[in-house]
């Protein structure tokens, strides 16, 4: 399958993602739509690793630093969500809103 | 002690350790100590004076150097003394007059309360320490201390009951026209020291180092020094302050304004003598700027009814005379004239304040008269006074200026008609003042009638010895026409011109011309004299004045001149930048920087708005932008 396909698809999920995060007010739904983002660039990693890989000649062990990468992005990821769910619990807590025009404190 | 000239040093260092304790301790010294310690150092100054005069009479001139004053580079400026002929003459009269004057104020002044007694004392002292200074130092810059002195001590003294504005105004009126000329004898300074290198009068005035300049170096130089001369010695143009000076005690003006001060541009030229007797155009505008001085000043005093005012006109007038003299190169008859000016000149001062303090300070006048009966040392001293500075033959101011006189006519037989004409004058407004004052029937208030004095003896002592000084003071300039040799002051002071002398031309007019003139000027001032004692003695000049004589009475609008052309202008231009240039554009750009800073921040402001969302859509959006840039705009 051609390295396009799923630029495109990286792409679009990405942008899904942006989109999401600008202008969703749900603190889980933008969260959910940074996962959106980080996983199409996961994606693209793993598909740029694997048209490198081809192209050193399948016999190579290198060309494989891409993949490793996502298992670093996933466990960091992880590690994000459960603060940052952490946090939504605690501002729920306090504000009773997950909404986050709330979190403008920071502001006065 | 080997020799009096090792200590010429005491002479200026008495009268600033006297100026130092009565300034310092004036809260606490009587009015008794405060007089004696003031007139005592003269005193000593004077003493030490005259043992040095007889010393360099005897032929031994002096030249001390202290300790190095200023050392920069190959400048070197000692603090020296200078002992010599010229030098000698000056302190003889800065001293002695400058005692009579402290003993005259320790009774004018007694009415003063005892903190501004001692100050005014303090002054005083200041004052002869700084003129002392002038005289004695041997080089320009020491010369420089004291002519900057003297012009601080006038303020001082001019402003010393600076209560009053107008007094306030005319101090710093003196001490303004003063700084003027002082500017251009600092130029002349820095030139001189720029083309050769050295201050001291000694290494300057040879005829090596004067050849070094050219023509035109000299004369800028000379006339720059002469600018400053005009300056301190109330000339035209700088004139102005010294009229106005009479804001000042009157023991002041007499010390100041007549006696001493004043003469400082005449020493300073006649020091420099050889300098200017190299730039002939120089002595030439002297001499114009001198007849025309003489001439202006004697015109505005004729018409003068403040008893100061005359003379103050009469010393500006006086004042030309010398520079009339200086200009013609006969500088004996310059320095002449100096020391019996100063003796009538002080006399008529001193003479001025005992009236003014038996009127109760009481100075037109025309409020005066018939003084004669109830002041009589006053009166004959002053009559002495007057016929001494009318140039009455025998008379000191007869000798003197008729040497001026006869000088400008070698020089220009024009300049000659018109120092007659101002001669005339001379006689004319003092038997005005005189007659005015002394004859005639009292013309005040019935208390100050009955007030009038005769003043103490503090007073009138002073008066007889100058009034002695100024008869008999001419006796030591007799022109050589009249007794061979007997003109003991030209021979005293030949050393110091002698160089000069051979650079001018000689001019001498035949001894039967000099009779002449000296014939001619006596017949038509005692016939002057006699005209005014008649015409004021009888009918004093009361009634309103029109015409030319209402011009004279306003000094020929010279002050409103000067404050047409150049003071509302120069005003005019400082509110302008005030107002305009300083409020408008200086402030306007720091004003206007600081406003754009506050008007930008509060634009950037909104940016921060605290919605998280607008962060991350600027965060997105520069991302964007920067791939742009990086992917598509880059080459």
């Amino acid at each position: 399958m051609p390295i396009n396909y799923y630029i495109t698809l990286a792409l679009c999920l990405f942008s899904i993602g942006v989109v999401g995060v600008l202008t969703r007010r749900n603190a889980i739904i933008v969260f959910m739509c940074i996962e959106l983002m980080l996983n199409a660039v996961n994606l693209l990693l793993v598909a740029f690793s694997k048209m490198h890989h081809i192209a050193k000649g399948a016999t190579a062990v290198t060309g494989t630093d891409g993949q490793l990468f996502v298992f670093f992005i996933m466990v960091v990821a992880a590690a994000e969500v459960s603060v940052g769910l952490a946090i939504i619990v605690m501002m729920y807590r306090n504000v009773h809103s997950i909404n986050i025009n709330f979190l403008n404190r920071l502001k006065h | 002690m080997k020799n009096v000239l090792d200590i010429v040093y005491l002479i200026p260092l008495l009268p600033l350790i006297g100026c130092l304790i009565n300034g310092l301790g004036r809260k606490s010294l009587s009015k008794g100590a405060v007089g004696v310690i003031g007139s005592g150092v003269i005193l000593v100054s004077f003493l030490i004076s005259l043992w040095a005069f007889f010393q360099v009479h005897a032929g031994n001139t002096h030249t001390t150097e202290y300790f190095p004053f200023i050392n920069v580079g190959n400048l070197k400026i000692p603090f020296a003394f200078r002992i010599d002929q010229l030098s000698a003459i000056w302190l003889l009269i800065i001293t002695g007059v400058g005692f009579l004057i402290h003993v005259y104020s320790t009774a004018y002044m007694h009415d003063e309360e005892s903190g501004q007694y001692g100050k005014y004392f303090a002054y005083l002292n200041l004052f002869v320490f700084s003129m002392l200074l002038l005289v004695m130092g041997a080089n320009f810059v020491i010369m420089f201390i004291g002519w900057e002195g003297v012009g601080l001590c006038s303020y001082l003294l001019i402003g010393f009951w600076f209560k009053r504005d107008e007094y306030a105004r005319a101090a710093n009126k003196a001490f303004i026209m003063n700084r003027i000329g002082d500017l251009a004898f600092l130029i002349a300074l820095f030139m001189l020291i720029n083309k050769v290198g050295t201050t001291t009068f000694s290494d300057i005035f040879t005829s090596s180092t004067l050849a070094k300049f050219s023509t035109k170096e000299l004369t800028t130089i000379t006339l720059l020094l002469f600018v400053g001369a005009t300056g301190k010695s109330a000339q035209i143009p700088l004139y102005t302050w010294l009229p106005d000076a009479m804001a000042g005690p009157t023991p002041v003006s007499a010390l100041i304004h007549a006696a001493t001060m004043v003469t400082a541009g005449i020493y300073m030229i006649a020091r420099c003598n050889l300098m200017f007797s190299m730039a002939p155009q120089t002595l030439n505008v002297i001499a114009i700027i001198g007849i025309a001085t003489a001439l202006l000043a004697a015109s505005i005093a004729l018409k003068q009814n403040d008893i100061k005012k005359v003379l103050a006109y009469s010393t500006v007038s006086q004042l030309g005379y010398m520079f009339l003299a200086i200009g013609s190169g006969a500088y004996v008859a310059a320095v002449f004239h100096v020391m019996t000016h100063a003796f009538f000149k002080a006399l008529l001062f001193l003479g001025s304040g005992s009236v003014i303090h038996a009127m109760g300070g009481e100075q037109d006048m025309r409020k005066m008269g018939g003084l004669s009966k109830y002041m009589k040392i006053t009166n004959i001293t002053f009559l002495l006074g007057c016929l001494a500075i009318a140039g009455i033959p025998g008379f000191s101011g007869f000798f003197s200026k008729d040497e001026i006189l006869a000088g400008a006519f070698a020089k220009s037989p024009l300049l000659y008609a018109l120092g007659l004409i101002g001669a005339l004058m001379t006689a004319f407004y003092m038997f005005r003042l005189y007659a005015t004052t002394f004859k005639g029937s009292f013309r005040g208030t019935h208390e100050q009638e009955h007030h009038l004095h005769e003043s103490p003896a503090a007073i009138t002592i002073p008066l007889i010895i100058l009034a002695i000084l100024s008869v008999v003071g001419g006796f030591i300039g007799i022109p050589e026409f009249m007794v061979q040799g007997a003109h003991s002051l030209a021979n005293f002071l030949d050393p110091v011109f002698k160089d000069s002398y051979a650079l001018l031309p000689a001019h001498e007019a035949s001894h039967s011309t000099e009779w002449m003139l000296a014939g001619i000027s006596s017949v038509l001032v005692i016939g002057v004299v006699a005209f005014a004692w008649n015409k004021f003695s009888k009918k004093p000049d009361l009634q309103e004045t029109t015409g030319l004589g209402k011009v004279l009475e306003n000094k020929w609008y010279v002050d409103e001149l000067y404050d047409t052309v150049i003071v509302k202008p120069i005003n005019a231009l400082g509110s302008f930048l005030n107002n305009v240039f300083d409020k408008k554009i200086v402030d306007g750009i720091v004003n206007g920087v600081g406003r754009l800073v506050s008007y930008g921040s509060r634009q950037l402001r909104w940016l921060q708005s605290g919605q998280t969302g607008a962060y991350i859509l600027m965060m997105v959006l520069g991302m964007v932008l920067i791939f742009v840039v990086q992917f598509f705009l880059r080459k």
